[in-house]
């Protein structure tokens, strides 16, 4: 096969597993190494440079980068690297001395974003400091967008929002118009912005109209909307046996609330297998430890109620059947319908984007499901100047892709206000640095620990049960912090192999820990993978393959289980195999510079 | 040196053997010789070549004299008995173990200066005895301890590192151990696993004196333009004239080759060396026909690699001697101490 292009910046990129799952490419291992060594200022402002919210997804992130992570695929668990965030954030000092400075003028450009949420915050972040005008504008009283409104404060408390929120509110520049619902995209228009960025979120839960949804609609809730009314202390209580429809993260927040707010009987009740949820593993976990039942298989078939009061739920209940597409569909089992009674029910099946407030006749086109034509690459509508990030573009996911959707949109909103063309965009730089700093002498930690994923502390059950504003997870402290830290393999630090220094010793195969190192006649892809030392099985793991050697043979290095330990650049008597740290840079607008 | 550790942790795909380990458990310690040393890959193949045969790591002993070769039993067999011999005598000891306890298995690892300069009287009289055993020289042709003199294997007319010509003969290991009786003699290289593990799974079920010249590039003094033991001088001329596959017990074999290219040994305890001809006609178990062979073969200048000679009904030195069936530590103060009335009757023998 030809030799592995590794010019640009994707390959070794991808070879970071965490950074190239994370929408944002958080470089995972660099601060990984700075909370190893203590420093948690410059692990955060790392953090804070990719994803502006460390401490808020330090607690709450969906994670992509975990399932990704190399560890798990080398022992059992992946590093806990969203905790690990949390660390940077927990032990920093003050970090406002390293924030950009206001700029030093304005550059005149106003722009509007509408909701004030993680993907308008970011956008703001990266236009503030080129002196941009931001206003923001938010119907809710409190800025944060979802991040306020629908995590409970039991995992994510109202310091860290605010601390964050603030870090972007400070950059100067930036206007928060609180309390003020845009009624109209065509009389924001009109109000003379050089863009608009919208950042309205999926605000509306999806509702369930089944028999009886009317009669006991006073104790039926929709999920998102309930936990908003909580979380700004709107309400307070909910009876004493609670059922959550739905399967999702919001259902697992909707349950553990219900729990701190007199909930004794709770249970989650999903159409499909456990397996099949929506939830995060780690968010049913919590919830089955806090004594919430998961039943799966069942469909809501109608709220039963007596005198206009809910009395409980009938459920049919369905099995899975997989077609010959391998679709699945649920099935009636045909065992009798089951009855839950309850007190109340909350409704988490899903959210929907709603656009009322935004008139259809302004050049601005709707797809066939009624979503805004946004381009997936520079987030701009149909209509020029008018920018769509986070959940309003392409329907819910979670708070990193907002961010990262707001870093792409702020480089176009910046070109579009320039006068630039809005599809120019640098791509990401990049660099390899050797890490050898003598002889057996490397500029990172390559021992690898071989301790376990850690456990994160928690408080008490029973004192986290008591209070919704208690936070429940205490966070790794500095030694657990450290200890975890070492359970990282360094993946960014990249077995770079030179062809021409090569004397095909096997010094590199033989010293190779996971066996991923083999000299071999050279082939296909596909027959190549099934002749190494140990055969490469993972198909969405890359072979590193050299040009052809002095006896014709190739090098060929599955990345798949590399420990990056720099066994084999050690070992190595010519310098053909070097680790180099591989550093990637985004294009943010903000380091972009004034001009277009 | 390394300094970093290995790490334990090992590619998931890594099967257990038979006895339940995995290859990462035959390891030793992390190699302390120059990176690049043909050694270390030597070591790496008696690894495989143990795991693969099942090999119970307490059942092995490892035996050494001086050197960077009679260091490297620090690297593989991490759980076996060792010994690190006075230069050049190992295969004394080796040989008094040996008839101490005839269960174990034995793998004698020297070089070319312990074996073919200090020690070559040792090497010569255990293979003649016909010590039951493996006996390995990892074969650089250079005093790389002692930074790069000529050794005995370093052929005549080849250069140093620093450009001297070497104007003594080589004392080429092969041709002596075929002489002296070695019933299992081998050459290969280190830089060709796919044929060296085999070679040594077979010379380690060889139940008698079983030899393997192995060359072993030496990185630092002996891997320079003008040298005949560098990895490139021995990848040119390397003629291998047999490829081996060892089949263990009762295994049905598994013929991939022409017919009429193979030849099969079977060996005392049932296994079978499945011998795959490289060169026409060479027969590995005539050993008049080997001698002539190799030596025709070395005046054109190539290096004969492959299982150059096996006997397939060797002797050991046990036999000859008749010695007890069983280890000495197993043997009874009744049965060493048979009493008076034996001694009487032995007495009365030699009157």
């Amino acid at each position: 096969m030809q030799p592995t292009r590794t010019e640009g910046p994707d390959y070794y990129h991808k070879v970071v597993d965490c950074q190239w799952a994370c929408p944002a490419h958080t470089p995972v291992p660099e601060y990984i190494r700075l909370i190893a060594d203590g420093r948690y200022d410059d692990a955060y402002m790392i953090n804070w440079k990719s994803n502006v919210f460390p401490g808020v997804l330090g607690r709450t992130c969906d994670r992509p980068c975990e399932p990704a992570c190399r560890r798990g695929r080398v022992e059992e668990e992946p590093v806990a690297i969203c905790r690990l965030k949390r660390v940077a954030a927990d032990n920093k000092t003050d970090v406002g001395p390293l924030m950009p400075p206001v700029a030093a003028k304005r550059n005149g450009k106003r722009v509007a974003l509408v909701g004030a949420g993680p993907a308008s915050l970011t956008v703001a972040r990266d236009l503030a400091p080129l002196g941009y005008e931001l206003v923001l504008f938010d119907g809710e009283p409190r800025s944060g967008g979802m991040i306020r409104s629908q995590i409970p404060r039991f995992r994510l408390p109202e310091e860290v929002i605010d601390e964050e929120v603030g870090y972007v509110t400070r950059l100067g520049g930036v206007e928060l118009r609180l309390g003020h619902r845009i009624e109209s995209l065509k009389g924001l228009l009109s109000e003379g912005f050089d863009a608009v960025f919208v950042g309205s979120g999926a605000p509306r839960g999806r509702d369930l109209d089944i028999p009886g949804r009317k009669e006991a609609a006073a104790n039926v809730h929709v999920g998102i909307d309930w936990l908003s009314s909580v979380s700004f202390g709107h309400i307070e209580k909910i009876g004493r046996r609670v059922i959550v429809l739905g399967g999702g993260n919001t259902a697992m927040d909707c349950c553990r609330t219900s729990r701190r707010l007199g909930g004794q009987e709770v249970k989650v009740v999903v159409r499909s297998g456990f397996e099949e949820m929506k939830a995060s593993p780690w968010e049913k976990e919590d919830a089955i430890h806090e004594d919430i039942p998961i039943l799966n298989y069942r469909v809501p078939k109608a709220f039963t109620h007596e005198n206009g009061r809910l009395t409980g739920v009938t459920f049919e209940i369905v099995r899975a059947e997989f077609d010959d597409k391998g679709r699945r569909n649920l099935v009636p089992s045909g065992e009798p319908d089951e009855h839950h009674e309850c007190d109340d029910v909350l409704v988490a099946v899903g959210q929907e984007n709603a656009f009322p407030w935004i008139e259809r006749d302004i050049g601005l086109d709707f797809d066939r499901w009624d979503m805004p034509e946004v381009n997936p690459v520079t987030f701009e509508s149909t209509r020029k100047g008018v920018f769509f990030g986070g959940d309003a573009a392409f329907g819910p996911k979670n708070i990193i892709w907002a961010v990262a959707h707001g870093h792409d949109a702020a480089v176009s909103i910046h070109r579009h206000c320039m006068g630039g063309d809005v599809h120019d965009r640098p791509p990401p730089g990049f660099s390899l640095v050797s890490q050898k700093m003598g002889i057996h002498e490397w500029s990172y930690d390559n021992d690898i620990s071989l301790e376990l994923r850690h456990r994160v502390p928690m408080l008490d059950k029973a004192e986290a049960l008591k209070n919704v504003r208690v936070e429940v997870e205490l966070g790794f402290d500095s030694r657990l912090g450290f200890a975890e830290a070492q359970r990282c393999l360094n993946c960014d630090v990249q077995t770079v192999f030179a062809d021409n220094l090569c004397i095909e010793c096997d010094a590199c195969v033989d010293i190779c820990p996971v066996d991923c190192i083999t000299f071999t006649d050279d082939g296909e892809e596909a027959d190549l993978r099934g002749r190494l030392k140990a055969p490469a099985l993972n198909l969405d793991q890359d072979l590193l393959v050299s040009g052809a050697l002095a006896t014709g043979r190739v090098m060929v290095k599955d990345e798949d289980v590399c420990l990056h330990c720099g066994l084999c650049a050690e070992r190595c008597p010519t310098g053909a195999w070097d680790m180099q740290r591989f550093t990637l840079e985004m294009t943010h607008a903000d380091q972009m510079g004034g001009a277009a | 040196m390394t300094y970093i550790a290995k790490p334990k942790l090992h590619h998931p795909a890594l099967a257990p053997n038979g006895l339940g380990y995995l290859r990462r458990d035959y390891e030793g310690s992390v190699s302390t010789l120059c990176a690049g040393c043909g050694h270390d890959s030597i070591s790496a193949a008696i690894i495989q070549a143990a795991y693969e045969l099942d090999l119970p790591p307490h059942r092995v002993a490892k035996l050494s004299g001086i050197g960077c070769s009679s260091k490297t039993p620090d690297y593989f067999l991490g759980n076996s008995h060792g010994f690190n011999t006075v230069h050049g005598r190992m295969p004394s000891v080796l040989t008094g173990a040996n008839l101490a306890n005839r269960e174990l298995i034995y793998l004698g690892v020297s070089g070319d200066g312990d074996s073919a300069s200090i020690g070559l009287g040792q090497f010569a009289h255990a293979i003649r005895r016909g010590v039951n055993m493996t006996y390995i020289v990892e074969n650089n042709g250079v005093y790389g301890l002692t930074k790069g003199q000529f050794s005995a294997t370093s052929d005549r007319g080849s250069k140093s590192k620093k450009g001297v010509v070497n104007h003594d003969a080589a004392i080429d290991m092969v041709s002596l151990a075929l002489q002296l009786g070695a019933s299992f003699v081998a050459r290969s290289f280190s830089g060709d696993k796919a044929q060296l593990v085999p070679l040594i799974k077979a010379a380690l079920r060889h139940p008698g004196p079983a030899f393997i010249d192995t060359l072993s590039p030496c990185v630092q003094f002996n891997n320079h333009a003008g040298s005949t033991k560098s990895y490139d001088y021995v990848r040119e001329h390397n003629e291998a004239v047999n490829r081996l596959d060892v089949i263990a017990d009762r295994k049905p074999i598994e013929v991939d080759y022409e017919p009429g290219t193979t030849v099969s040994v079977t060996q005392h305890d049932g296994s079978v060396l499945s011998l795959h001809k490289l060169a026409d006609h060479y027969d590995p178990t005539d050993r008049i026909a080997a001698m002539a062979y190799l030596a025709q073969r070395q005046a054109a200048g190539e290096i004969v690699t492959g299982l150059l000679y096996v006997d397939p009904e060797p002797g050991d030195l046990h036999g000859a001697l008749g010695t007890t069936d069983r280890p000495l530590n197993s043997l009874s103060d009744a049965e060493l101490v048979p009493g008076q009335a034996a001694l009487d009757r032995i007495n009365a023998g030699l009157r």
